[in-house]
C-alpha cells in the first residue's frame, strides 16, 4: 500500500540519496541502508536509548524517528562523531573508569553525553545522573559512565580556565 | 517491532492539512514529534493508512506573546517551552514542569501539541493546561474552535477533538504578579511516567487564597481538579491547621486506580505528600512576605 519514497539526508555531513518505504526507522536506514551499524537497536520503543544519534545537531531516538521524517535534514551517527575528534576527551574517560563491559550501550551514552558537554558545561554529578538516566546500561551500574563523564566535564573546564588566563 | 506499513505527506501548509483531514478522515494519523505515536506504531496498537508530518507547517510553530496569553504552538517541542524565556516569565509552571518530561532526546522531538492532543493522564502537559485555565486552538477546515482545557480532556485518552481537526496552538493566560504556581512529581527514576503529580495555581489575597486550581496527574482516566480540596484552601487565610484540613479532603475526594507499582492508599498518601510540599512552599514565601511587609 505504501511506496519508497526518495529523501536527501546528509549523514556525517555526507550528503545521502536514497528510496525508503515510509515505515523505516532512521536507526534502520542507517544500520541497514548506509551500513553505519555503530547506532544499536535495543528496545524499539524509545526506552533504552541505544539508538540515539543526532538530529540536527540534537540527540533524539533513532527508533522514534522515522527515515522520511530526516529528509532534508542533518544527521550524525557515532561514526561521525567518533571521527570528528571531539569526543576523543570522553571515550578516554570511558575506557580509563571502564565504563562499558559489553558496549552494546556506549555509542548512546556517548552521544547523550556529548550533548550535555556542549549545553551544559557546569553540570554537577546530579544533573549528569539525571540526563543520562535516559540511557539503560544493563552491566556497568552507571557509577563508572557518571564518573568519566564528571570527569570530562571538570577537565574541559580546567582547560577553558588556563584558555582564558592565557 | 517494526512499524506496520503505512503512507507518507509532509504537507507545508496549514490548508492543506485541513484538506486533507476532511477528505481522509480517521484514515489518516497526524505525527507532530512522534515521540508516542511511532512507539504505538511500533508495538502495533496503532495502524493509521497514511501518516500526516506536520513539522513543515510553519502555522504550527513558534511562542508569541499577545495582551492576554501566551500562544505555545502545537509543533514547539518539550524542549524549546523549557529553554523559553517567554514561558518562564509568563507561566513559569511549564518551566518547572518541562525537565520531567521523558528525557533530552525525547524533549528534543516530543511536541506541546502533541502531548495535549494523546491527552495522557499521566503526562505533564495536559494537567499543567488545567490549572493553568488553558485554551486549546482547534481548526479544521469547518473553522476555529477554542476549548478550555477544563472541557478539553474528556476521558482515558479521549479529548473533545473532531476527527477534522487538528491543534494548531494552546492559549495560556498570563499570569499577574500574585498568581502562584506549583510544579511537583514524584516518579520512580528521573523521566519515568509519574506516579502522581500536581500542577497547582491558586491567587494570593490577603484573607484567602483565590482561584485555587490543583489539577492531578496519574490519579484517574484524565487530568483533573480537585475541586473540593480547592474550595478548602479558599475558605481561610493559608496556615498549617487549613493545609491539614485540605489534606484531609484531598484523602476523601481523589480516587486514583493502583497502577503496576502503587496501590490505591500509596497514590493516595504520596499525593497528600505532594500537596503538603506545595503548599508549605507557599506558606513559607507569604511568612516570608508578610514578615518583610512588618519590618
Amino acid at each position: 500500500m505504501s511506496n519508497a519514497l526518495h529523501v536527501h539526508i546528509t549523514v556525517n555531513g555526507q550528503r545521502q540519496a536514497q528510496a525508503v518505504l515510509p515505515r523505516t526507522h532512521l536507526v534502520d536506514f542507517l544500520r541497514e541502508d548506509l551500513g553505519l551499524k555503530g547506532s544499536h537497536l535495543g528496545c524499539e520503543h524509545g526506552v533504552c536509548g541505544a539508538c540515539t544519534v543526532k538530529l540536527d545537531g540534537k540527540v533524539v531516538r533513532g527508533c522514534l524517528v522515522l527515515a522520511v521524517q530526516a529528509d532534508g535534514r542533518e544527521v550524525q551517527t557515532i561514526e561521525g562523531l567518533s571521527e570528528s575528534g571531539e569526543i576523543r576527551d570522553l571515550q578516554n574517560a570511558f575506557i580509563r573508569h571502564n565504563a562499558l563491559q559489553c558496549g552494546y550501550c556506549t555509542p548512546g551514552m556517548l552521544m547523550a553525553a556529548s550533548e550535555l558537554l556542549e549545553t551544559n558545561p557546569h553540570a554537577g554529578r546530579e544533573e549528569v545522573r539525571q540526563w543520562m538516566s535516559g540511557n539503560y546500561c544493563r552491566c556497568t551500574g552507571y557509577q563508572a559512565i557518571v564518573d568519566a563523564v564528571c570527569e570530562v566535564l571538570d577537565a574541559r573546564l580546567t582547560a577553558a580556565d588556563k584558555g582564558a588566563l592565557a | 517491532m517494526k512499524s506496520p506499513s503505512f503512507s507518507y505527506v509532509r504537507p507545508s501548509q496549514l490548508s492543506e492539512v485541513l484538506s486533507l483531514l476532511q477528505a481522509q478522515g480517521d484514515r489518516v494519523r497526524l505525527l507532530a514529534g512522534g515521540q508516542t505515536l511511532l512507539t504505538t506504531l511500533n508495538m502495533r496498537l496503532s495502524e493509521p493508512e497514511l501518516l500526516m508530518d506536520l513539522q513543515s507547517v510553519p502555522d504550527l510553530k513558534g511562542i508569541t506573546l499577545t495582551d492576554q496569553h501566551l500562544r505555545i504552538g502545537a509543533m514547539v517541542t518539550h524542549d524549546e517551552v523549557a529553554q523559553s524565556a517567554l514561558v518562564a516569565q509568563h507561566a513559569p509552571l511549564l518551566t518547572d514542569a518541562a525537565p520531567h518530561i521523558a528525557h533530552q532526546a525525547i524533549r528534543n522531538l516530543g511536541t506541546f501539541g502533541g502531548s495535549i492532543a494523546y491527552g495522557d493522564p499521566a503526562a505533564e502537559w495536559p494537567a499543567c493546561l488545567l490549572a493553568l485555565n488553558g485554551v486549546v486552538v482547534a481548526v479544521s477546515a469547518r473553522g476555529t474552535r477554542r476549548i478550555a482545557a477544563a472541557d478539553f480532556f474528556t476521558g482515558l485518552y479521549s479529548t473533545a477533538l473532531q476527527v477534522d481537526e487538528l491543534i494548531v496552538a494552546c492559549e495560556i493566560p498570563t499570569v499577574s504578579a500574585q498568581l502562584w504556581t506549583s510544579f511537583q512529581e514524584l516518579a520512580r527514576r528521573h523521566g519515568d511516567y509519574a506516579v502522581v503529580g500536581l500542577a497547582a495555581a491558586a491567587r494570593a489575597h490577603s484573607t484567602a487564597l483565590q482561584e485555587v486550581r490543583l489539577a492531578w496527574i496519574g490519579a484517574g482516566d484524565q487530568p483533573l481538579r480537585s475541586t473540593a480540596t480547592e474550595q478548602v484552601l479558599e475558605s481561610a487565610p493559608l496556615s498549617e491547621p487549613l493545609i491539614a484540613k485540605a489534606i484531609a479532603c484531598l484523602k476523601t475526594e481523589l480516587a486514583p486506580r493502583a497502577d503496576m507499582t502503587h496501590s490505591i492508599p500509596a497514590k493516595l498518601h504520596l499525593s497528600a505528600v505532594l500537596l503538603q510540599r506545595a503548599l508549605n512552599g507557599l506558606l513559607a514565601s507569604t511568612s516570608i512576605s508578610q514578615m518583610s511587609r512588618n519590618l
